[in-house]
Parts: C-alpha cells; sequence; structure tokens
C-alpha cells in the first residue's frame, strides 16, 4: 500500500516540478530582458521585437494544445488570430476613453478570446470530422476564408448602433458623430498600444495556467486517449468529437489572446499578417520546439523570432544560419540518438537529488 | 435474466456474411468463451455487441435492457467493456492514466475545477489515483504505474487493457484473444487473473480464443462460430469433443 501511495506522491511531484519549472522559465526570461532594458543593453530593435515574441510564445502554446495534445494538424490558427485581433481592437477603438486603461484592456482580451474561441467551435464542428490531411488543408482554407472575409468588412458605431458592411464605407449609412472603426483593407487604426512586454508575460503565464492544467486533468486525460486510440477512447465512453472540440475551441480561445496582444501593440492593424505564412511559422515553432512539449515550443518561439534579428550582423549569411538553426533545433529534439541522450540525462538529474535528500533522512 | 440475450444476430459485408443468424444467452457471473477458426467471425461479434458495426438483424439485450443499434460510447455507459485482438492503450500516457482514463464517466468533474485546481478536483483526483492503483494491483501492474504504456512488454499491455476496460465498472466484459502473444507461464497466471476479477468483481466475462488450455481450463460455455454460422453451443466439456467441432479446427 505504502509503496502505490511513493509511486503516485513521485508522480504528482513530477508533473508539478514540470509545471514550476515552465513558469519559472518565463519568470527568469523577463527578469533578465528588464534588466537588459534598464541597463541599456537591449537594442531598440529588439525591444521592439518583445511584445510580437509574446503574441508567438501564446500562439505556439495554443497551437501545440492542437497538434501536440490533440493530435490534429491545424493549419488556420493565423485565422483565429485574426479574429481575437480585430474583435478586441474594435472593441477598445469603439469604447474608447469610455473605460479606463486597464479594465478596457482586459475587456479586449476577454472579448478576442471568446470570438475566438466560438468561432473555433463554429468551424471545429465540420472540420473534426475529417482526419490528418483532410483536416490540415480544411483549417488552412478556414484560416485564409476568416482573413479574406474580415478584409472586406466596414463596420462602424453610432447611437443607433453598430452598422456592417461588405461593399463601401458610405454603406455603413453612419449618423454624423458616428465612429468608423474597421476600414475594409485599410483596417483598424489608432487603436490603443495597450500592450506590453509585461502585459504579454502576465498572458503567456495564463496560457500556461490553463494547457498544463487541463493537461493533468481528467478533460486532458480525454484529449490525449482520443489522440492515442479513438477507437479505445469511444470503447470507454469517451465522446471522442467533444473532447477534439473542447481542445480545438480553448485552443482558438488562445490564439485569439495572442491576436489581442498584436493588434493592440500596432498603430495600424490590416490582415497582411493574418495568412497561412504565420499559420505555418507557428506550426514550425510547435514541430522544432517538439510536438507536445509545451515547454519546447515555447523556447523556439522566442529563439526563432528573436534570430533573425540577433543575426542582422551578419547580412547575407543571416539566413544561412538561420537554416542551420533550424536543423540543429530539429535534431535536438527527434534525432533519437539526442532523445536518448536527453532521456539519461532527464534520468539522472532526479536520481542525484533523491540520493542527496536520503541521506540528509538517515 | 440473462445478463447478455443475443438473438437472430447477423451482419454481411458485401455479400460476406461475416456473422449470421448467432444467438446467444450468457446468465450473470458466467465465464463464457467464443471459439472458432480464423475469420470465423469472432471478432465481428464482439463489434457488434460494442457498436462499432450496426447488425443488419438481430436483437441484442443487456440486463434485459434493449441495446441493438446503440453506439460505442452508449454501449460502454450501459455496461459493456471490451479488449481488442491488437492491443490498443493510450501508448504516450503512463499505465497509471491509462486506468484513470476508464473511469471517465464513473468519477467526474468539470474541465473548469480541473484548470483551476478546485477542491472537487482534488477529491476525485484522489480517489482516482486509489482506484486505479487497486485494479492495477489484482493485474500486477501497480509497480509500473508510472511508466509509459508503449514501454509495457507484450503480455502486461494486454493485462492493462483488461485494468482498464474495468475501470468502466461493466457489467459485461469482453476478451478478444487475451492470452494472444503469452507465453505459457504468462497465459497461466492470466487464468488465475480472469477467474479472479469475475470473483472479485461480480463479472460476467465472454471471451475469445484460441489457446485451448486456457478455454477448457476457465470457460464454463462455449459457442463455437465457423463461416459466421453458430456450429456447436453448450457446457464446454460437451463442445469440445462434439465431432463437428473438431473437425472446423482440424479443417476438412
Ligand atoms: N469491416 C469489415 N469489412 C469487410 N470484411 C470484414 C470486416 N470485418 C471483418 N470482415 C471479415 O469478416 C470475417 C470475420 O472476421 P473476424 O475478424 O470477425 O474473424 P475472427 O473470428 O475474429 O478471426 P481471428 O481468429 O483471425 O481473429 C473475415 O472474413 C473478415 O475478413
Ligand atoms: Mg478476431
Amino acid at each position: 500500500m505504502d509503496k502505490s501511495l511513493e509511486i503516485i506522491r513521485r508522480m504528482k511531484n513530477r508533473t508539478l516540478k514540470n509545471h514550476l519549472i515552465t513558469y519559472l522559465i518565463v519568470i527568469v526570461f523577463y527578469v533578465v530582458i528588464q534588466v537588459l532594458i534598464n541597463t541599456g543593453n537591449l537594442s531598440s530593435l529588439l525591444t521592439g521585437l518583445l511584445v510580437p515574441i509574446c503574441v508567438y510564445v501564446i500562439a505556439a502554446i495554443s497551437l501545440n494544445l492542437v497538434v501536440g495534445i490533440s493530435g490534429e494538424l491545424s493549419l488556420g490558427h493565423a485565422g483565429f488570430m485574426c479574429i481575437g485581433a480585430y474583435t478586441s481592437a474594435f472593441f477598445s477603438n469603439a469604447v474608447g476613453d469610455g473605460l479606463p486603461e486597464i479594465p478596457r484592456f482586459i475587456l479586449a482580451i476577454l472579448i478576442g478570446a471568446v470570438c475566438a474561441g466560438l468561432f473555433g467551435v463554429l468551424i471545429g464542428i465540420p472540420v473534426l470530422r475529417l482526419k490528418g490531411d483532410y483536416l490540415a488543408i480544411v483549417t488552412l482554407a478556414f484560416g485564409e476564408i476568416i482573413k479574406n472575409l474580415v478584409n472586406v468588412v466596414y463596420m462602424g458605431i453610432d447611437s443607433n448602433g453598430l452598422h456592417i458592411s461588405t461593399t463601401t464605407a458610405m454603406d455603413l449609412h453612419m449618423e454624423p458623430g458616428g465612429k468608423q472603426i474597421i476600414k475594409g483593407a485599410l483596417g483598424i487604426s489608432g487603436t490603443p498600444r495597450n500592450s506590453s512586454f509585461t502585459a504579454g508575460i502576465i498572458l503567456i503565464l495564463i496560457t500556461l495556467f490553463i494547457v498544463q492544467n487541463l493537461i493533468s486533468s481528467r478533460s486532458g486525460r480525454a484529449i490525449m486517449a482520443c489522440r492515442d486510440n479513438r477507437i479505445a477512447a469511444e470503447s470507454i465512453g469517451i465522446p471522442v468529437t467533444r473532447f477534439k472540440l473542447l481542445a480545438f475551441a480553448v485552443s482558438a480561445a488562445m490564439a485569439g489572446v495572442a491576436g489581442v496582444l498584436y493588434s493592440h501593440n500596432l498603430a495600424t492593424l490590416n490582415t497582411k499578417k493574418f495568412d497561412y505564412n504565420t499559420s505555418i511559422l507557428v506550426l514550425v515553432f510547435v514541430v522544432l520546439g517538439g510536438i507536445g512539449n509545451i515547454r519546447g515550443s515555447m523556447i523556439a518561439a522566442v529563439i526563432l523570432t528573436a534570430l533573425p534579428e540577433m543575426l542582422r550582423f551578419l547580412s547575407n549569411y543571416r539566413m544561412l544560419i538561420y537554416a542551420i538553426v533550424l536543423i540543429v533545433m530539429m535534431l535536438f529534439n527527434w534525432a533519437p540518438a539526442a532523445r536518448t541522450w536527453r532521456e539519461r540525462m532527464r534520468e539522472k538529474l532526479p536520481f542525484k537529488k533523491k540520493a542527496a535528500a536520503g541521506k540528509e533522512e538517515a | 435474466m440473462a445478463m447478455l440475450e443475443v438473438k437472430n444476430l447477423s451482419i454481411s459485408f458485401g455479400g460476406l456474411h461475416a456473422v449470421d443468424d448467432f444467438s446467444v444467452t450468457i446468465e450473470k457471473g458466467e465465464l463464457y468463451g467464443l471459439i472458432g477458426p480464423n475469420g470465423a467471425g469472432k471478432t465481428t461479434v464482439f463489434n457488434l455487441l460494442t457498436g462499432v458495426y450496426k447488425p443488419t438483424e438481430g436483437k441484442i439485450s443487456l440486463d434485459g435492457k434493449d441495446i441493438t443499434g446503440k453506439n460505442t460510447i452508449e454501449i460502454n455507459r450501459a455496461g459493456i467493456a471490451r479488449t481488442f485482438q491488437n492491443i490498443r492503450l493510450f501508448k504516450n500516457m503512463p499505465v497509471l492514466d491509462n486506468v484513470k482514463t476508464g473511469f471517465h464517466n464513473r468519477y467526474r468533474y468539470s474541465t473548469v475545477s480541473g484548470i483551476l485546481r478546485l477542491p472537487r478536483y482534488r477529491q476525485v483526483e484522489n480517489t482516482l489515483n486509489e482506484r486505479a492503483m487497486e485494479i492495477l494491483k489484482v493485474f500486477d501492474l501497480d509497480k509500473e504505474a508510472a511508466i509509459l504504456a508503449g514501454n509495457l512488454p507484450y503480455g502486461k499491455q494486454r493485462k492493462l487493457e483488461i485494468a482498464r476496460a474495468l475501470a468502466t465498472e461493466p457489467r459485461l466484459l469482453l476478451l478478444d484473444e487475451p492470452a494472444a502473444g503469452m507465453n505459457p507461464n504468462e497465459t497461466g497466471e492470466l487464468m488465475e487473473t480472469i477467474r479472479f476479477v469475475r470473483d472479485h468483481f461480480d463479472m460476467t466475462i465472454l471471451l475469445i480464443e484460441h489457446d485451448m488450455r486456457l478455454v477448457a481450463g476457465i470457460c464454463e460455455k462455449l459457442s463455437v462460430l465457423n463461416f459466421g454460422r453458430l456450429l456447436a453451443q453448450g457446457e464446454t466439456a460437451e463442445v469440445l469433443s462434439n465431432p463437428d467441432v473438431i473437425t472446423a479446427y482440424l479443417g476438412e
């Protein structure tokens, strides 16, 4: 009896330690960057990249929930970022000075998350019936559709409420005092720039909290069971589609939050950034960081976003080095030899600590 | 009332009568065997019982309740759990979590309690850990609880599948070739375990098996399928000495 309690305790501790290490990495990263900024050691280019790094980290964590934990290849995550970015920017512009900055930003984040999450459900219901490559293609298409639809939307607000048109700004028929906010291909300008590195880090920590706790709970186990063996999952009474949808919707909502952070960092927002290139870039973070490895995808997102800037001094060799780094990361995470080496390292570390602890007890 | 009552069950796959007019009655607490040569339709019977396939004809009742045409998930909730001929574990999850996942519909808490780690989460997880460990102990898998299911040796994977099925707290347990790939030693142990499960969990068990030592050793009754049709049915000793059965097994 004691033996099995001991095993459970050890499993719990390992999970807890894993979670804490992930939070710690984020916090250490934050502190180091703050020190660099305050001592004037961070170039303005890199400083400008801090919020985008947070955006990509959140997007990578979110996509890893679908690709790594739920086991479905989605290529449309930029679409959900787009929804989050636009709905929240619309909100912030519409409210304007009607609310103090911080509550307005918090509401904007919630709105972006909820709207993107709803789109996740809407798209997920038909799409998650498909498998593998088909799912990838269809999500890719949906991502592009979202982007192109948003690109033609005109939207404004006046005392009569919301006005929407997909043709021209004239068709909004706004009252003279009304505010036109979304201007078709011109997008949204004048969004309050509430995003900051600190806000980004807080959002990363919240995203991590949600994903890590989800994974190690009843619903998370159900999601992974559906990934590992759909037929077996059904045989033990797990509604597979519902849990795939749960993972997809939560992921979409978090991609939406990445979008909010993005849109509140820019004076003008348009749909250009939300095409399949971004979806694929985020997928690259996930694959390189390790599918299903939340911490890895986070680190990959940071390195690969910052790298092109840090290598600027190499001018022509920049992309060459970038490619080499990609390959090295790939090997580190996926080559069998590297994997066994890491396993061995992982096994060694806790053992050493346990031996030390044992001595103390004795 | 019989635990399982199957009447005139049939299914065909484009002309092939995989199962043809199969009927069986299994009483509560029985250990029942389903045997027959390769391709006889045994696994297909399991797939029909668990709603993987819908029968073209026939009726299935579990403990008096008609479950014909229900889907896999509903049937598991109604009380049938199974294992698979080709093992289907959640390979990238620890052994313990495979069993905990089996309890999915028995011990619940919401996704939100899970994410926010509300008291309900702690309470249910503690129960889950205890209950899962109890079941693992029956199969002598408790020491391997933290190992990934995919890293278990073959024989233990088969046992883990039974453990996971039991976690759904079924009334009827279907085992598809539980001894396949096991050595005689392991098979002997497995026979003990299956008997123990029946007695300890008060379970009704229907199992498919090719290993005649196991079948003769633990099954009280048998049904023999051949080319989808029932060849013989009844007490184990009687059925195994039936000339038709012997011919079917030795091949015409
Ligand atoms: N989904 C399907 N589509 C077409 N034919 C099928 C399908 N499932 C089973 N069959 C066929 O039905 C017949 C019975 O198959 P089944 O798997 O039930 O046999 P079995 O008795 O379990 O054999 P074994 O002892 O080899 O496991 C076989 O001829 C098989 O090819
Ligand atoms: Mg079979």
